[in-house]
């Protein structure tokens, strides 16, 4: 039996675990498009890309049928204390998962753009950066399902992990760009999408904090950064 | 058992009644185990709990209405105003006009609706002349929020008014002999929600100038109209504090599991 369930009325557990089922489903889509997005960047895959774009549809539909499941367990099941922690939580997550799928979405749109301007090196870490970031985004869901808080700070302290490859890819980019003109266009594409990257790393540290919460009623402590890319760096 | 002491600003005031290590048994059975509380004036206090929790029973001791029960027996101190209330001078009738009672059942008297609210006046003295008690009757009617249903029919019988009504009309009944404080057992319990909202509308008008407590099995009217909650298992205080706290984040697993709809 799913955890912190057996409610004296099992519809009510059976709508949690649907809640909960609808949003691991959701929070794959988005993590199998970051993935497949940068698959397709690496490949030159102009279909997959294709495919990454359509199936956005998909994680946009799941959120409108989240929050109307969420609004529904509010009116018929008044849930209390971490129960209502819960379900408010899942509404504020779809929102944030339907945007980690827009930015791999947005990825995706990009690969067109670079493949057709010819040879470029897409940095060989935007793979490794685009991994992490769906890791977090795996891990984090599963602690909400799970109620792990732990999990959830865990997932905070690897933001420092994206931040650093951003800072990375930045630099080398810019280098790229400066000694390589002719190709600016790409490498700003290129830099658009490590910034999605980035953008979903810190979203998936969003909803760790919104899942401690969720399962303490406590806020998580501030957590240490990356260092910001434009701050002087020591030589 | 230490009491849980809700997290909030220091009261202005000190307690309007306080209970300290209250014992109740019936016969050998214990009720009551061990309950420390404190009732703040302008607050309601919402006592929850399951079936045969001890909730009613301790409600009950606050103005000694377990005297009526012959095999029942109360230990630890209970006070009003930092008066012991079952000290041996003690005058009970004086202090259940002072702490007043309303019940589920609405029971008025057999009488009209100016004469139910007019007793309790009469036999504690409280009005010097007929005109005294038209305002008194007036003054207790627009209080529980039935003056304008009423006033033309002032001698009808109390009990030819709706459920709602007649709720309404005991709760008038135990305010005109000028209580400080207000028992109410479950009094909606017996109500559509339409009467319902309008007696939790009415308690909140109430609390500015009484110490209300109120015992429901409905966890959302506790919700609703209260600002402390106490919670009862098995004759033990569990847990009590501020009521938004209680039902966002409870602190202990039995509160929690009670008020999420996992117990039993």
């Amino acid at each position: 039996m799913a955890l912190g369930s057996e409610h004296t009325l099992k519809a009510f557990d059976e709508d949690i675990d649907r809640l909960r089922g609808l949003i691991s489903e959701m929070g794959g889509r988005a993590e199998a498009a970051i993935t497949e997005s940068i698959t397709a960047l690496t490949r030159k895959d102009l279909e997959l890309a294709a495919h990454v774009v359509e199936n956005d549809k998909k994680i946009d539909e799941l959120e409108t049928e989240i929050e109307k499941l969420v609004v529904q367990t509010i009116a018929l099941r008044a849930p209390m204390a971490d129960d209502l922690r819960e379900v408010v939580a899942a509404l504020k997550i779809v929102g944030v998962v339907e945007r980690i799928g827009d930015y791999a979405k947005n990825i995706a749109k990009r690969v067109p753009l670079i493949v057709e301007s010819g040879s470029i090196k897409p940095t060989t870490l935007l793979p490794a950066m685009a991994q992490v970031a769906g890791e977090m985004v795996h891990d984090v869901l599963n602690a909400f399902a799970a109620r792990d808080a732990d999990l959830a700070a865990a997932v905070c302290n690897r933001d420092k992990v994206v931040d650093d490859f951003y800072n990375s890819i930045f630099r080398t980019l810019v280098t790229y760009m400066m000694e390589n003109p002719r190709h600016i266009s790409e490498s700003a594409h290129l830099l658009f999408i490590a910034k999605n990257i980035e953008r979903i790393g810190d979203h998936a540290t969003n909803v760790a904090e919104m899942v401690y919460f969720a399962a303490t009623g406590q806020r998580l402590p501030e957590r240490e950064r990356g260092e910001h890319p434009t701050e002087p760096h020591e030589e | 058992m230490t009491m849980i002491q809700p997290k909030m600003a220091a009261s202005v005031q000190s307690p309007k009644m306080t209970a300290r290590n209250v014992n109740v048994f019936y016969g050998d059975k214990q009720a009551i185990d061990n309950v420390s509380i404190d009732v703040d004036m302008e607050n309601v206090t919402a006592f929850i709990g399951p079936s045969g929790c001890g909730k009613s029973t301790f409600l009950r001791t606050l103005n000694r209405m377990n005297d009526t029960v012959a095999s029942a027996r109360v230990e630890g101190e209970i006070t009003l105003d930092g008066e012991d209330i079952y000290a041996s001078g003690m005058d009970v009738v004086q202090l259940r006009a002072r702490v007043g009672m309303v019940f589920q059942k609405p029971n008025p008297f057999p009488k009209s609706i100016y004469e139910n609210i007019a007793y309790g006046p009469r036999i504690h003295g409280l009005a010097a002349s007929k005109a005294d008690m038209d305002v008194m009757v007036e003054r207790s009617l627009r209080r529980a929020g039935l003056w304008d249903e009423v006033k033309d029919r002032l001698h009808d019988s109390g009990t030819a008014l709706s459920g709602g009504q007649q709720q309404r009309l005991c709760i008038g009944r135990a305010i005109a002999v000028e209580p400080e404080v207000i028992l109410m057992d479950e009094p909606c319990s017996a109500l559509d929600p339409i009467a319902t909202a309008k007696i939790e509308e009415l308690i909140h008008e109430l609390r500015g100038n009484y110490a209300i407590v109120i015992v429901t099995h409905n966890m959302q009217q506790a919700a609703r109209v209260s600002q402390r909650t106490a919670f009862f298992h098995l004759g033990t205080l569990v847990e009590y504090g501020v009521t938004s706290d209680i039902f966002t984040n409870p602190r202990q697993e039995r509160t929690k599991d009670y008020i999420t709809g996992r117990y039993g």
